[in-house]
């Protein structure tokens, strides 16, 4: 299951690194889908959440402000304020909400994303 | 259901209404009424705060003294005779009469007749401008014949004689006091705490003559009196207030045959009944173990008393504390116990501080381990902890000296609130005791204003802010909730502390504050914290890369996001005034943009539903017309409204709108803990509504008023009268230093009325600050806002000159589309945004 998984995954080519803001977030149209990518760290660290805020249903995540709560890197909804988990989508703030994270490589100063076909 | 029985209240003071609450919350709580409630109010108002009777002089209104919560009377069904005075009491009929000719039986009667300001028989004392300083009503006449007065005197140098000179001091009058003693304040403080209080008032411009007895008052050669004292001299004015002590008022009483003290007062005994037991007497009428309280907190304990009495529960007065402390013109002035040290063999200590006027006294026992009495002039800081000593009788430091020393080297002297029990009252105004902040800190109310609000201690006289912080404080550590002011997880500093470090250190960046100050990555508190303060220093343009990142979605793209992600646009209309070509501008972008378009709270228009791709090219049309933008979204100055001022309006004395448009010109783009927002009128009626906002200003026909720390929102607050009749080279200044030092030292989010609520030392301190310079601030305050002025831009025009800021508006790094969940309907002939049924119609359709 997990294999098949992994050989599905088809990369896609977004922006350069260098094209989102230091410690903050873009979004970019993939598949139709919104995806938020952020980049956090001085040798930055990528990480691709969906854009989309199942609070206000508003796709504003991107325009979040990223930071830690403990070990935790999160962004928060500009909108209520909710934080999500970078790496996995999860929500600090209420268990049962998550929104769906997503594969991210950088090559060559590119930044890609997959996802499974 | 039982009859209830016919309760009469005589007097509607401040102790009477308090009787009528304690009645009324107990009749909630059984759910019955058990008594009907009667009063006659001889005033022409209903209770309102007498301890802060001189506040009228700095801008309270009667509105904002009342004591009466709205619908009080109505929902507790009490009968009120307002403008009535009761004339006769019939004991044997249980009936009491009043001057219109009302007549009502009762069961009870409670007189709370409070007392009258005593004029000595001295010939011409009733002359015209001759008043005494009782009620509101003393106090519009003492205000109307001030405007034409030059110059006042009071007769009487005590408590309330002081803040009676006060008065005629704010009101720019030439003040004199005379008094009877050989000084000040005889009953509370000694000889040298007098002489200290009286050099300070000298300094302050207020003439102090004691031992003198005046003889006569005449028609003056300059002035429109003239006194004439028994040692030959003389002295004119044109004002005379009469303050030499109070009686109690017990006509009513004396005439209806009940017991009197030999020198007046109706005798009471520890429940409050009088000689008669259907008869209570409460407040400063009543004689309780030969004494007459002239102080409310003791007043409101025997209503309490009396009131438990008549429900059937037992307590009992049993006397009360006398220390007093208050701040007269700005010198602290506080007496405790037996502060003229009577008591057998006690011992003194005194420091006298001669340059800094500061003189403070303890008495303590025979062998020097307990307090009995203290007095102190001109810092008054430890009274809160002093007196908590002595009512507690708490063992004293093997040195008591040091409870009056000054602290050095942050030694820490007296003892701390935990020394003391549950019982002990903290807030004599309101009798709010240890154990009761303590159980409203437990149900949740961790903040000075929250605890406030519930226990309404520290809204009295303040004396007790200090002490009532420190038990909130203390309770919050027990509780484990640590008092942590750190900003937030990454840095261990207040706002107020990073503040400093980033002034100090010149620090410009985030990535270098949170490298030598704080750990991990910061978040949504911290950055736009520091963002906000980097502006005020700096005042870079806030989307330069290093700081585009930290700031909140509203500020990092210039606008206000809405519930569906689009921004609305506000473009600058400074004071409200805008021309015909330009408000047909904002109509014609409006329209090409198909944006919503609404006028403002803010006496402006807003155009709503701009998608984020669409911000910049809408603001180029506009930057191009002229406009600028309005930081409708940044925690910085917003608007500064106007009225229409006596460019046109027949009431104007001064330019509103002019004045109006020069302020907002000056600090607009200021960052800020939270909003600023401004208001001028151009006279009293006040139609901009500026004591409503952070600073207000009004015109007078001496100048302009200028009020602080005002608020509309969740929790509306009238702003306070920081100083009168300035000059507008002096309302900038002031402005300037206020703004900053709020700025400086606020926390981040807190408006300026939260602000003001919990600064110690309140208005007073605020004043020392800003008008007296008390910290040395005020040039640098001063030269920090120039810094700000000077560097101003309107951040839309910077961002659309550049193509690279422009990008970021692109709603998809990798596509030309917008945001397909962005869908409007259409409503009163404009566009808003649909809702989640109607998107998926639309989507379907
Ligand atoms: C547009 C406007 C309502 C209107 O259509 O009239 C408005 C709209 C918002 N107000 Fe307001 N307020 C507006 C006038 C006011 C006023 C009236 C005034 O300024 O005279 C008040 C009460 C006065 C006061 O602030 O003291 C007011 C008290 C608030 C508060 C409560 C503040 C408080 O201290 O309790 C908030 C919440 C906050 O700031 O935390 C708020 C917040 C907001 C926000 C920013 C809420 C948000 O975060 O989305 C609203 C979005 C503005 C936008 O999208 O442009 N708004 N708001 C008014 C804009 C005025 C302007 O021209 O800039
Ligand atoms: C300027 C000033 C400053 C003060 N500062 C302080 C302070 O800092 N701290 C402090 O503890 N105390 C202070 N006091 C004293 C405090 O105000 C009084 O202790 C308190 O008001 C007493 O309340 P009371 O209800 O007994 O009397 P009042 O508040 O005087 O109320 C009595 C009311 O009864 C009415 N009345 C009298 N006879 C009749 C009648 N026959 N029929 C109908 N109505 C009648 C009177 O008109 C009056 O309205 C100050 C007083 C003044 C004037
Ligand atoms: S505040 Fe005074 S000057 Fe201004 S519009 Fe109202 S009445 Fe006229
Ligand atoms: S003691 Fe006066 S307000 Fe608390």
């Amino acid at each position: 299951m997990q294999t098949a998984q992994q050989e599905n995954t088809v990369w896609h080519d977004i922006c350069a690194i260098s094209d989102i803001p230091k410690n903050a977030g873009i979004a970019a149209l993939v598949n139709g889908q919104q995806i938020a990518i952020f980049s956090i760290g001085k040798q930055p660290q990528v990480f691709a959440i969906d854009n989309h805020d199942p609070f206000s249903k508003a796709n504003v995540l991107a325009r979040g402000i990223t930071g830690n709560i403990n070990d935790a890197l999160v962004v928060a909804s500009p909108i209520y304020k909710q934080h999500f988990n970078l790496a996995t989508g999860q929500c600090i703030e209420d268990e049962s909400v998550c929104v769906d994270s997503y594969a991210v490589r950088i090559d060559n100063n590119r930044v890609f994303i997959g996802l499974t076909a | 259901m039982a009859q209830k029985k016919k309760l009469v209240v005589i007097g509607n003071g401040m102790v009477g209404h308090k009787f009528m609450q304690a009645i009324a919350a107990s009749n909630a709580q059984d759910g019955c009424e058990k008594y009907e409630l009667i009063t006659f109010c001889e005033e022409s108002r209903l209770a309102y705060d007498r301890v802060q009777l001189s506040s009228y002089f700095s801008g309270k209104t009667a509105d904002d003294l009342s004591l009466v919560e709205a619908g009080f009377y109505e929902d507790n069904n009490i009968t009120v005779y307002i403008g009535d005075r009761a004339c006769h009491i019939d004991r044997e009929k249980q009936i009491v009469t009043s001057k219109n000719g009302v007549s009502v039986e009762y069961d009870k009667l409670v007189l709370a007749t409070g007392s009258y300001p005593f004029v000595p028989p001295i010939p011409g004392h009733e002359r015209e401008n001759c008043f005494v300083y009782r009620t509101i009503d003393d106090l519009e006449k003492i205000s109307a014949a001030g405007k034409t007065a030059k110059s006042g005197v009071v007769i009487g140098g005590g408590l309330l004689g002081l803040e009676a000179a006060k008065a005629l001091k704010d009101m720019n009058l030439e003040t004199h006091v005379i008094e009877f003693s050989s000084r000040l304040m005889s009953v509370q403080i000694d000889d040298g705490g007098g002489a200290m209080l009286r050099e300070k008032m000298e300094e302050m411009g207020v003439g102090v003559h004691t031992g003198k007895n005046t003889s006569l008052i005449e028609k003056g050669d300059n002035a429109v009196h003239k006194l004439n004292f028994t040692d030959g001299e003389s002295i004119e004015a044109d004002i005379i207030l009469f303050s030499p002590g109070i009686r109690p008022r017990d006509e009513l009483a004396r005439e209806c045959g009940i017991e009197m003290g030999e020198r007046g007062g109706i005798v009471i005994n520890d429940q409050c009944q009088t000689s008669d037991e259907d008869i209570y007497a409460i407040g400063e009428c009543a004689l309780w173990g030969g004494m007459i309280y002239g102080l409310v907190a003791p007043g409101y304990k025997m209503a309490q008393v009396a009131a438990d009495q008549l429900i059937g529960k037992n307590n009992a007065f049993k006397g009360a504390d006398m220390s007093t402390k208050l701040k007269l013109m700005g010198v602290d002035v506080a007496s405790i116990g037996d502060a003229h040290a009577k008591t057998k063999g006690c011992k003194v200590f005194t420091y006298v501080n001669g340059p800094d006027q500061v003189y403070k006294k303890i008495i303590v026992n025979e062998d020097s381990t307990r307090l009995l009495g203290a007095v102190l002039i001109g810092d008054a800081n430890n009274y809160g902890n002093l007196l908590q000593l002595k009512l507690n009788d708490i063992p004293l430091p093997a040195t008591p000296d040091s409870l009056i020393l000054p602290q050095r080297d942050g030694e820490v002297t007296g003892m701390g609130v935990e020394a003391l029990p549950n019982t002990a009252q903290i807030c004599s105004c309101f009798d709010v005791t240890k154990g009761d902040i303590c159980t409203a800190v437990a149900d949740g109310n961790t903040t000075m204003s929250a605890i406030k609000e519930c226990t309404k201690a520290s809204t009295g006289c303040g004396g007790c802010t200090a002490l009532v912080g420190q038990v909130l404080n203390k309770e919050l550590e027990k509780m484990g909730v640590e008092v942590n002011t750190d900003l937030c997880e990454h840095f261990p500093y207040t706002r107020q502390d990073l503040y400093s470090l980033i002034r100090v250190n010149e620090i410009k960046a985030f990535d270098d504050l949170i490298e030598q100050h704080g750990k991990g990555h910061g978040c949504d508190i911290c950055k736009p914290t520091a963002a906000s303060i980097f502006a005020t220093c700096w005042n870079d343009y806030i989307l330069e890369e290093e700081h585009a990142g930290l700031q909140d979605t509203n500020d990092r793209y210039l606008g206000n996001i809405q519930n569906n992600g689009t921004y609305s646009i506000v473009p600058r209309i400074a004071g409200g005034e805008i021309t015909p070509d330009k408000l047909i501008v904002l109509g014609q972008v409006a329209k090409k943009y198909n944006l919503y378009t609404k006028i403002t709270g803010g006496q402006r228009v807003d155009l709503f539903g701009a998608r984020l791709e669409e911000l910049p090219v809408i603001w180029k049309e506009l930057v191009d017309a002229g406009f600028e933008t309005g930081h409708a979204y940044g925690k910085s100055l917003r608007t500064v409204k106007s009225c229409v001022g006596s460019t046109w309006c027949r009431y104007g004395v001064d330019d509103s709108v002019g004045t109006a448009i020069d302020l907002e010109n000056r600090y607009k783009g200021l960052r800020s803990p939270h909003k600023i927002k401004f208001a001028v009128s151009g006279c009293t009626r006040e139609c901009a509504e500026a004591q409503s906002k952070d600073v207000g200003v009004i015109a007078t026909e001496n100048g302009w008023n200028l009020y602080v720390c005002g608020n509309g929102g969740m929790k509306p607050r009238h702003g306070d009268l920081l100083a009168t009749d300035l000059d507008r080279e002096t309302m900038i200044k002031y402005i300037d230093r206020f703004l900053m030092f709020y700025i400086k030292t606020a926390n981040r989010l807190e408006r300026t009325a939260t602000w003001m609520n919990n600064l110690e030392g309140g208005l007073d301190y605020l004043r020392e600050v800003v008008i007296d310079d008390s910290l040395g601030l005020a040039a640098q305050l001063e030269k920090e806002m120039a810094s700000v002025i000077g560097t101003y831009q309107c951040e839309w025009k910077t961002t659309i000159e550049d193509p690279e800021k422009v990008k970021a508006f692109k709603p998809f790094i990798n596509a030309n589309t917008g945001d397909s969940n962005v869908v409007f309907v259409e409503e009163r002939e404009q566009i808003r945004p649909a809702n989640e049924e109607e998107r998926k119609q639309l989507a379907n359709a």
